[in-house]
């Protein structure tokens, strides 16, 4: 019966074909076909995938690219990561986009099957003559959220700020090592907790662990922690309607609508450390069509190349920390401040901006 | 309207009338229906009409797949159905025989195709035993089956979960890579199908339905069985073993779906994996189990019905079908498919007042 239904299928086929349905050439308009694959998060997480095809759009219309000459798969599963790629891939496009470290096996392998197509990789390295990974300087706009952190801090008379990160090791670690410096840089004797939520998604521990900082003084928290960080937002917002004056610096996009009070139409996001995916699939699209894109390479996104930053529009920062933070990031840019990944406060404990400095001194 | 024919006749009718279904959405959400034929040409064989590109077998690997397990999980819905039971728990049958495939895989080193045949076997035996559970309550308490085996599908994914992250050199998200003694990868079928990820899942497919088909049709306890789904206080009258039969089913039940984790885990990934959330191989097996009438060759078919749409899906959206519309379109092929019984009754009133008309013309 099988046989009999593809037979069925295929004549319908013919049928429309002979219909006339001559499109294709597609090729020819394109200077550049570009495909890009999401996670399982899909297209509009409002984060990392989102903003990743953003910049594609972006790059299309700034280069008035046809919109048929992008395209996007969502993928349902992790089974999909391989036969989506490779389809991209066999499509025809210049270069296919996926975004997220969950993407590191799948990409692997597709990148080899397919060795005249293009790819772009966030967030992990993959190696391949044909692949560019991309990396941001999660320290250097780490360390700007401790500048920020400090001179709030001070400005409200407090003398202590908080680090929340999701699950230890070197990533996140460069986060809090970023934040650690940022804030020695403005006040060495400010106090500076660190603690994990032992977890990306469990907001409820994100929100204990907040609890825990806020009560012993903290006035600004940073977090890196994804999800549970939205626990610590929580926190700073419950403080918030019972009269505290406290704070939450967001990560990887500008998480100020995350912490805007409906009522009031305060936020208690201070500001943000992002992570510009849109920028840097932008900057790699552009790469292609300039026939400057080169593989087997690791591309730093970070404040030099705007790949990392802080929001343009930031209504909770003084125009003091705002002009700091201008000065800082030219300073980062130029090279005069040099930014450690090594992070140096262990998990549950506090140190001075002090310890921190003797300690990465030694 | 019984001949094999006609019931051959009615369900290409019902295929062809769910997809000028999506046809007709296409057109009226603004797409040429060219997408659609050229998704699921394309997503079985390759066979790209827009671009004009041949037969691509990479795509029929992908396409088998993506049926194996969920043929599977139907053979595992429909074996149960047999025997009068719903066994809505191979979403959690599924986890646990993957889980165990891969803990055989990494804790028990045995040398060369012993380790993947124990593999295999644990897979098999841990579904097993995720169905012998509400078959024993049914049997034993009169518990219904349908409420412990949905508890059971969350127990399945948070037991699986925890025993992964358990395992050595594991991550929050994965286990380690098992050993290729362990692994179902075929370089042959591969190569065969341009670097696919056809596997020998395929074998373990072929014989499940083999098994079933034999069990269900040629055996006297596959009779005694579909006579305990027929009528239970009928079979108990009769002598029958009711008690015994519906924890056997379960448990066979419950093999076939552990089996498809195998499959997937050891196939597909070669790693365990924690989930967040269900993976929806156990639901759609009972809509394969169910539009495949709960016969082998029904389900086999049913299966890779689901798979073709299942991978035209993301072609239809690289075209520029929102998502969701290509879920529509695949829901209405899926639904007529089912409400083909209908079709043969709308069939047989027609045919019905055509003859009664003649019959009436010939009288006058």
């Amino acid at each position: 019966m099988n046989k009999f239904m593809k037979v069925g299928l295929v004549s319908l086929m013919a049928a429309a074909t002979l219909a006339g349905c001559g499109s294709g050439g597609d090729s020819e308009k394109c200077p550049v076909k570009i495909g890009f694959v999401t996670d399982t998060g899909g297209i509009d997480d409002k984060s990392f995938n989102q903003s990743s095809y953003e910049g594609i759009k972006k790059f299309a219309k700034d280069n008035k690219i046809d919109k048929s000459c992008i395209s996007y798969v969502e993928s349902k599963s992790d089974a999909d990561y391989v036969p989506n790629l490779s389809q991209m891939a066999e499509d025809g496009n210049d270069l296919v986009v996926a975004a997220g470290y969950l993407f590191d096996k799948a990409m692997g392998q597709v990148s080899k099957d397919y060795p005249d197509t293009k790819f772009f990789v966030i967030d992990t390295v993959v190696k391949g003559k044909n692949v560019v990974s991309g990396v941001f300087a999660a320290e250097e706009s780490s360390y700007l959220a401790g500048v920020a952190a400090a001179m709030q801090t001070k400005a409200e008379g407090g003398d202590t700020v908080g680090f929340i990160g999701g699950m230890e090791g070197d990533t996140i670690g460069a986060f809090q090592a970023g934040f650690e410096q940022g804030v020695a840089s403005v006040d060495p004797t400010l106090k500076i907790y660190v603690d994990y939520a032992g977890s990306f998604e469990d907001a409820a521990a994100g929100q204990t662990v907040a609890q825990k900082q806020y009560n012993a003084g903290a006035k600004v928290i940073y977090h890196a922690a994804g999800n549970a960080g939205n626990g610590a937002i929580k926190e700073a917002m419950e403080r918030a309607k019972n009269g505290e004056k406290v704070w939450v610096i967001g990560v990887d996009r500008d998480q100020y609508k995350d912490g805007l009070d409906k009522d009031t139409e305060k936020s208690v996001i201070l500001t943000s450390a992002m992570k510009r995916v849109d920028s840097a699939t932008e900057q790699i699209s552009k790469s292609v069509l300039d026939g400057k894109f080169k593989g087997g390479k690791t591309k730093l996104f970070n404040l030099a190349n705007e790949g990392v930053g802080y929001p343009k529009k930031n209504p909770n920062l003084s125009d003091d920390i705002s002009s700091k933070l201008d000065e800082v990031v030219a300073a980062i840019k130029k090279g005069d401040t040099k930014v450690s990944t090594k992070y140096i406060i262990k998990n549950g404990n506090m140190m001075t901006g002090q310890q921190v400095l003797d300690e990465l001194a030694k | 309207m019984n001949s094999k024919k006609d019931t051959l006749l009615i369900s290409l009718l019902a295929v062809f009338i769910g997809i000028l279904l999506g046809v007709v959405i296409l057109i009226a959400s603004g797409h040429s229906p060219m997408i659609l034929f050229n998704a699921l040409l394309r997503g079985t064989f390759g066979i790209n009409l827009t671009m004009g590109t041949g037969l691509n077998l990479r795509y029929l690997g992908e396409f088998i797949v993506f049926s194996m397990p969920i043929i599977l999980t139907g053979l595992s819905v429909g074996f149960a159905y047999r025997t009068g039971l719903f066994n809505i728990g191979a979403e959690g049958q599924v986890m646990v025989g993957g889980m165990a495939s891969v803990v055989v895989a990494i804790m028990v080193p045995l040398p060369g195709v012993l380790h993947v045949i124990a593999c295999v076997a644990a897979g098999a035996l841990a579904g097993a035993l995720w169905g012998f559970i509400p078959g024993l309550l049914k049997s034993k308490f009169n518990v219904h089956e349908v409420v412990v085996c949905i508890m059971l599908n969350y127990t399945g994914m948070y037991f699986s979960n925890w025993v992964v992250r358990a395992l050595p050199g594991s991550t929050e998200s994965k286990t380690a890579m098992i050993p290729a003694s362990a692994s179902l990868n075929s370089d042959f079928l591969s190569g065969l199908t341009g670097n696919s990820r056809l596997n020998w899942g395929i074998l373990i497919v072929i014989a499940s339905v083999l098994l079933y088909w034999f069990i269900i049709e040629k055996t006297s306890f596959g009779y005694s069985l579909r006579a305990t789904g027929f009528n239970k206080e009928g079979a108990r009258y009769a002598g029958l073993k009711v008690d015994r039969n519906i924890i056997t089913s379960m448990m066979i039940s419950g093999a076939f779906a552990g089996l498809a984790g195998t499959i997937v885990a050891l196939g597909v990934f070669n790693q365990g994996r924690t989930l967040a959330a269900f993976e929806n191989y156990g639901f759609d097996g009972i809509a394969v189990g169910l539009v495949g009438a709960c016969n082998a060759i029904g389900i086999v078919l049913a299966g890779l019905l689901f798979g073709m749409l299942k991978v035209a899906q993301p072609i239809m959206q690289i075209a520029g079908v929102p998502k969701q519309i290509g879920e529509i379109i695949s829901s209405s092929i899926v639904l007529f498919v089912a409400m083909q019984y209908g079709i043969k009754i709308i069939i047989g009133r027609i045919a019905k007042r055509r003859l009664e008309k003649k019959e009436g013309s010939v009288s006058q």
